[in-house]
């Protein structure tokens, strides 16, 4: 069982540091980074998939700025295999297509039972990576996993996939793509012994060349969509503290409900 | 002409989602601002009449594509590879769909095949002789930014709640459509449909939230918050330590690995209002707040906030609210 992980490093959203560059993109030289919350998730099942297994590897693959390996450790910490980093200068700025075509050419050079995503990304939060890249490379998509059942023998994979009325039971052949979620379960913590192997597994490094990928078709130079403008949200109105006792806390605030017409 | 595009979203029920409904309205207020752009809805399914009808309330003009696959395979990779190639006959500039995780899909797979850009997340929408230009709200909602497609063509999802849903003056037409050419990508099959554990009401388009954190006690303790939740007519909401607590279904989590809501009111009980929670609660129109300690975070953006005992507190309010309607 070979299961490759996107994962991505983000911004630490308890950080309160981002912010935007002079070009209105993220600035993520400045930005404390972590796992990605919901790429944690699906690495947690890769790994325990691997483990029940008895036999595998989870690789992870990740494409960001060159000081990306620090934050891939913790990854590796948790009990990833070994990585692959993609990084370029010119991949700085990239949108959407252009993170969906360079994931998609690296995964094309990798080997692989099953590719895991998580849904989204806290800093971006646009879900659309991952079924991108799932056309790019023509894998089965299953999206939005609570479960995620590989059957090696029959070389297949079941997921239930969270609906708004509950779950579809999706199958598809392997190899094959999966976007995960929370209901995956916790992801563990690294041991002590975890984040001493992490040091010396092993991160290979790949540019936008050996993907045969045109620097100016990806990066800033490349975008889709540009940021034309950024402000403030209206700040809300001042807090207004009770501190009366319950009966009297709870006339006003239904008293508020009430003048603001909620009831 | 330009042709701005909605793509109303088919929901379990065989319905127009709630969510297609507030994407069309959005479509046809930014259509006279981008050159008199024309708004057609598209549908796509294996019964795509009933949300095709629904939709035709919103828009001036629908086309429907029957889709037999999509009645027990995974919807949203086929409906892309439809719209794309209906995209390549008819060269409309501007695509729109839900944020759900039916318009993610959709429109990720519909961005890898046509190239295309997308516009994620929309909270608001203009739009300008040089295509639409959207808000998102980003880092936890410190900031709200607002971007633009850098071609004239390309795709914006949108936020549920980001506008209310307006029927137009006159209903639309309905028209079948055909979308030619292979299904290329693989097809994925349903094997069953299951329904939920829990038949807690959605907390996706609820008007009034109530919601429980670690504060809460326990799984006992969101009893409380279902009462609540009931004499107010809303839904239940929970924070990630709650669920993960297994004190309430990952449905009903609300934040950063959960949902984005954006109720008239969040009641949160016992919930501190970490930014992981507050990311996806802050656009609520009022938040009230019951917890223990004061200089909790949420403290600095509720609109009130009660400093007592949420079993307490919560009791009274429950007593108040029966009062009032006695």
């Amino acid at each position: 069982m070979r299961i490759v992980v996107l994962t991505k490093p983000v911004p630490d959203p308890a950080s309160g540091g981002e912010r935007l560059g002079p070009d209105g993109r993220l600035d993520r030289a400045n930005s404390p980074a972590v796992v990605n919350g919901n790429d944690e998730y699906v690495l947690e099942k890769a790994l325990k998939l691997v483990e029940a297994a008895g036999e595998g590897e989870v690789v992870l693959l990740t494409m960001a700025p060159a000081n990306a390996p620090e934050t891939m450790r913790k990854a590796l910490a948790m009990g990833a295999t070994s990585g692959v980093l993609v990084t370029d200068p010119a991949i700085e700025g990239s949108d959407t297509v252009a993170t969906t075509r360079i994931l998609a050419a690296a995964l094309k050079t990798l080997e692989f039972d099953l590719v895991f995503a998580g849904v989204d990304t806290s800093d971006g939060t646009s879900g659309l990576v991952a079924p991108g890249v799932a056309v790019l490379t023509g894998l089965p998509y299953l999206s939005y996993a609570a479960t995620i059942e590989p059957d090696t023998n029959a070389r297949t994979v079941r997921v239930r996939r969270i609906t708004a009325d509950g779950y579809d039971v999706l199958e598809a052949p392997l190899p094959a793509l999966i976007s995960g979620t929370q209901a995956l379960g916790e992801p563990r913590y690294p041991s002590l012994k975890g984040i001493m192997a992490a040091r010396s597994k092993e991160i290979t490094t790949i540019g936008l060349s050996d993907l045969g990928i045109d620097p100016a078709t990806v990066g800033l130079a490349g975008a889709t969509t540009k940021v034309v403008g950024s402000q403030p949200p209206e700040p809300r109105a001042a807090t207004r503290v009770v501190r009366e006792a319950p009966d009297e806390a709870a006339r006003q605030v239904v008293a508020l409900l009430a003048e603001r017409r909620i009831i | 002409m330009a042709g701005i595009w909605v793509h109303g979203e088919i929901a379990g029920d065989g319905s127009l989602a709630k969510l297609s409904t507030e994407v069309a309205t959005l479509a046809r207020a930014i259509a006279a601002d981008t050159g008199g752009a024309e708004v057609v809805g598209i549908v796509i399914g294996s019964k795509p009449s009933t949300s095709a009808d629904e939709l035709a309330r919103f828009v001036p003009k629908v086309l429907t594509v029957t889709e037999p696959t999509t009645a027990d395979h995974a919807a949203g990779m086929i409906v892309a590879q439809r719209l794309a190639a209906l995209i390549e006959a008819h060269q409309p500039d501007i695509v729109m769909t839900g944020a759900g995780p039916e318009g993610r899909d959709l429109a990720g797979a519909l961005s890898a095949l046509t190239g295309w850009g997308v516009l994620a997340n929309a909270t608001g929408l203009t739009g300008s002789p040089d295509g639409p230009v959207a808000t998102h709200s980003v880092f936890g909602g410190k900031l709200l930014t607002e971007s633009a497609l850098s071609v004239g063509k390309g795709i914006v999802t949108v936020r549920p709640n980001s506008v209310t849903a307006e029927p137009a003056d006159s209903a639309g037409t309905v028209e079948d459509a055909t979308a030619s050419g292979d299904l290329a990508q693989p097809t994925v099959p349903v094997v069953e449909r299951l329904p939920a554990e829990s038949k807690a009401a959605s907390i996706d388009d609820a008007r009034i939230i109530v919601a429980g954190g670690r504060g809460v006690g326990g799984p006992d303790g969101f009893g409380l918050i279902e009462e609540l939740a009931a004499a107010l007519g809303g839904a239940v909401g929970a924070t990630r330590a709650a669920v993960d607590s297994g004190w309430i279904p990952y449905s009903q989590q609300i934040g950063q690995t959960g949902k984005i809501v954006k109720p008239q009111l969040y009641l949160a009980m016992g919930i501190s209002g970490a930014i992981q929670h507050k990311v996806g609660m802050q656009t609520a129109s009022t938040i009230v707040a019951v917890n223990r300690d004061p200089d909790a975070p949420i403290a600095d953006f509720a609109d009130m906030i009660v400093i007592g005992d949420l079993v307490e507190v919560g009791n009274a309010i429950l007593a108040e609210l029966r009062e009032r309607k006695s």
